[in-house]
């Protein structure tokens, strides 16, 4: 259909624009930012300066490479944990049962729920005077006045469950949806050559579900690199630095030491470490190759 | 021929209901479905169900199930704490964001669907690499964007700063959606003497209707939960979004848990309901072929 080719740039048009103004304008600033010396309450210091700030970055920075290597721990953990327990409990809302729309609704309900409400309701669940640790400890489990919070211990774990509380619903939402697409008469077959029930799910239902998992890992990964919501307002990335990430660490450069010079570059480095990564990981998932 | 532009003929009959199972008495449906079932079921309410305690409990009380309830917490943050306007903010937001991404993302993602163009595989490359720019560290340069078309302290500008981060995975979902409507219908409208709009508006969009509800949906979600933009870009206290006032309470009212569980069940309620009626749509139309792209 190559008649009247104007049409299609009419149509994406706006999003172009958007995507111009909001999205192209912003890196290419940040790019060169990241060039200059730039700090909000030294004005008399801005000037470009080339690479100083990459240098000072790889070389002079232990924060940097500590909220990086966090940043990742991070990212593998939570994008890990989640996709094993969507695909679980995709599984197990795939089957028939008494009441499955109902028990869908819940088990998907906090996907919808906002990283700042998380940290509110996972707040009181935690908190050591009146949260469930210090119910449980009533019942005689566990000690009274645990701050699972406060602790270094506990703290990267509690982070953990509560954003995979979240997350959870996501990857099983998006591999549910696949699940459906599976023919039944594979199974059928399947079962005729005398698979089991382990058997048809190695050799059925997770090559159908290896698009669905690559792209949704792939994007998930992104964006808990990306989570700032959560881990800002639970734990504001202590105690002591533990649980800072990049994006934590730049957004504090920025907003709180006005560096923006700084900060931008260290947005560049998150940016490019996160399109390496993602090629990467496509080219050795052979994602699309599916026949 | 208008009959077929009225009632278009149902292509994709819904997949018929997998037979039940006669293993149904099968023991161990308990261990593989049940426990599994009920144990998430509980990871997945309890945290609510703790928020709903604490809103509805006297303050000073520790009853796990509080009777008599009190409204007192909802009276201090709706009235006291001003989310009575907070959460006309986010609706307005909200509403605002989901009407522009589904409208934007419906001509963009028909554009991609159905013309071959010039800079099409650019434009598509363009959209997937949107992915991985950090809104986060987007901050400053956006600011300064912000300040200079004067949209500091705007619901506008919250909208147009929510669609632009949205549209472009909600744009590559909906061409999914619409490459799944077959092209023939349209074309056999456009042969009866259709227009290409008007066979669009009698043929493909009602085929749409599952998609446009996940894809809207997706889009109010998001815009009512997002935190950064708001704080940063919306500073007065008039303008404030629910989590940013959330957020506050979580700060300042740090030791009011019965306020702040009253704002969370505020904050939660809407979205937590239109998710609930929802996700039946949301999971058929992603399995509809969308998340193969």
């Amino acid at each position: 259909m190559r008649t009247r080719t104007w049409a299609p740039y009419a149509l994406i048009a706006p999003t172009l624009v958007l995507m111009a103004v909001f999205l192209v304008y912003p890196i290419a600033s940040v790019g060169w930012f990241s060039l200059r010396q730039h700090t909000v309450t030294q004005p008399w210091k801005n000037g470009f300066i080339g690479f100083e700030n990459f240098r000072r970055m790889l070389f002079d920075d232990p924060l940097f490479w500590q909220s990086l290597m966090f940043s990742a721990k991070w990212v593998v953990v939570e994008v890990g944990l989640q996709l094993v327990l969507g695909l679980c409990l995709a599984l197990i809302v795939n089957e028939t049962f008494v009441g499955r729309a109902m028990a869908r609704s819940l088990v998907f309900s906090p996907w919808a729920v906002s990283g700042v409400l998380t940290t509110g309701i996972w707040i009181l669940l935690y908190n050591p005077s009146t949260g469930i640790f210090q119910q449980l400890a009533q019942w005689g489990i566990g000690d009274p006045g645990t701050s699972v919070l406060g602790d270094p211990a506990t703290v990267f774990p509690a982070t953990v469950v509560t954003e995979l509380w979240r997350g959870v619903p996501f990857f099983a939402i998006l591999l549910l949806a696949d699940l459906q697409t599976i023919p039944n008469d594979l199974y059928e077959a399947a079962s005729v050559d005398g698979a089991g029930r382990w058997r048809r799910f190695i050799s059925v239902t997770l090559p159908h579900l290896r698009d669905a998992i690559v792209l949704s890992t792939l994007l998930r990964a992104v964006w808990e690199f990306n989570n700032v919501d959560l881990i800002y307002t639970l734990t504001g990335g202590g105690p002591a630095n533990q649980t800072t990430t990049l994006p934590l660490y730049v957004a504090r450069k920025a907003v709180d030491s006005h560096d923006f010079g700084y900060g931008s570059a260290l947005t560049m480095a998150g940016f490019a470490i996160l399109l390496f990564f993602s090629i990467l990981y496509l080219r050795l998932s052979k994602f699309g190759s599916r026949a | 021929m208008t009959q077929t532009l009225t009632r278009p003929a149902t292509v994709s009959p819904p997949p018929p209901a997998p037979p039940r199972r006669k293993k149904h008495r099968d023991p161990s449906r308990y261990f593989r479905l049940h426990l599994p079932l009920v144990l998430y079921l509980l990871f997945t309410l309890i945290p609510f169900y703790w928020m709903l305690v604490f809103a509805f409990r006297p303050t000073g009380e520790t009853a796990l199930v509080p009777w008599p309830i009190t409204f007192e917490h909802f009276d201090t943050v709706w009235n006291g704490i001003g989310f009575g306007l907070f959460f006309q903010n986010s609706l307005i937001i909200g509403v605002g964001t989901l009407v522009v991404v589904t409208v934007f993302a419906l001509m963009g993602g028909y554009a991609l669907a159905r013309f071959k163009f010039r800079g099409q595989r650019v434009f598509l490359l363009a959209l997937l690499c949107t992915q991985f720019i950090p809104g986060a560290m987007m901050l400053i340069p956006l600011f300064v964007i912000f300040k200079s078309a004067g949209l500091l302290n705007s619901l506008t500008g919250l909208i147009i700063a929510d669609t632009a981060f949205q549209l472009p995975l909600a744009l590559i979902l909906m061409s999914g959606f619409v490459r799944n409507v077959p092209v023939e219908l349209e074309e056999a409208a456009m042969v009866d003497g259709c227009s290409r709009l008007r066979a669009f508006f009698a043929v493909t969009l009602p085929q749409l209707r599952p998609a446009l509800v996940a894809v809207g949906s997706f889009a109010f979600i998001g815009a009512w939960n997002n935190f950064l933009f708001a704080l940063m870009f919306a500073s007065r206290q008039d303008k404030f979004t629910l989590p940013v006032g959330l957020s506050y309470a979580l700060g300042e009212f740090n030791t009011d848990f019965g306020a702040l569980a009253a704002g969370g069940v505020v904050a939660a309620v809407p979205v937590v309901l239109v998710f609930a009626v929802v996700q039946r749509f949301l999971v058929q139309g992603l399995s509809a072929g969308a998340v193969k792209g």
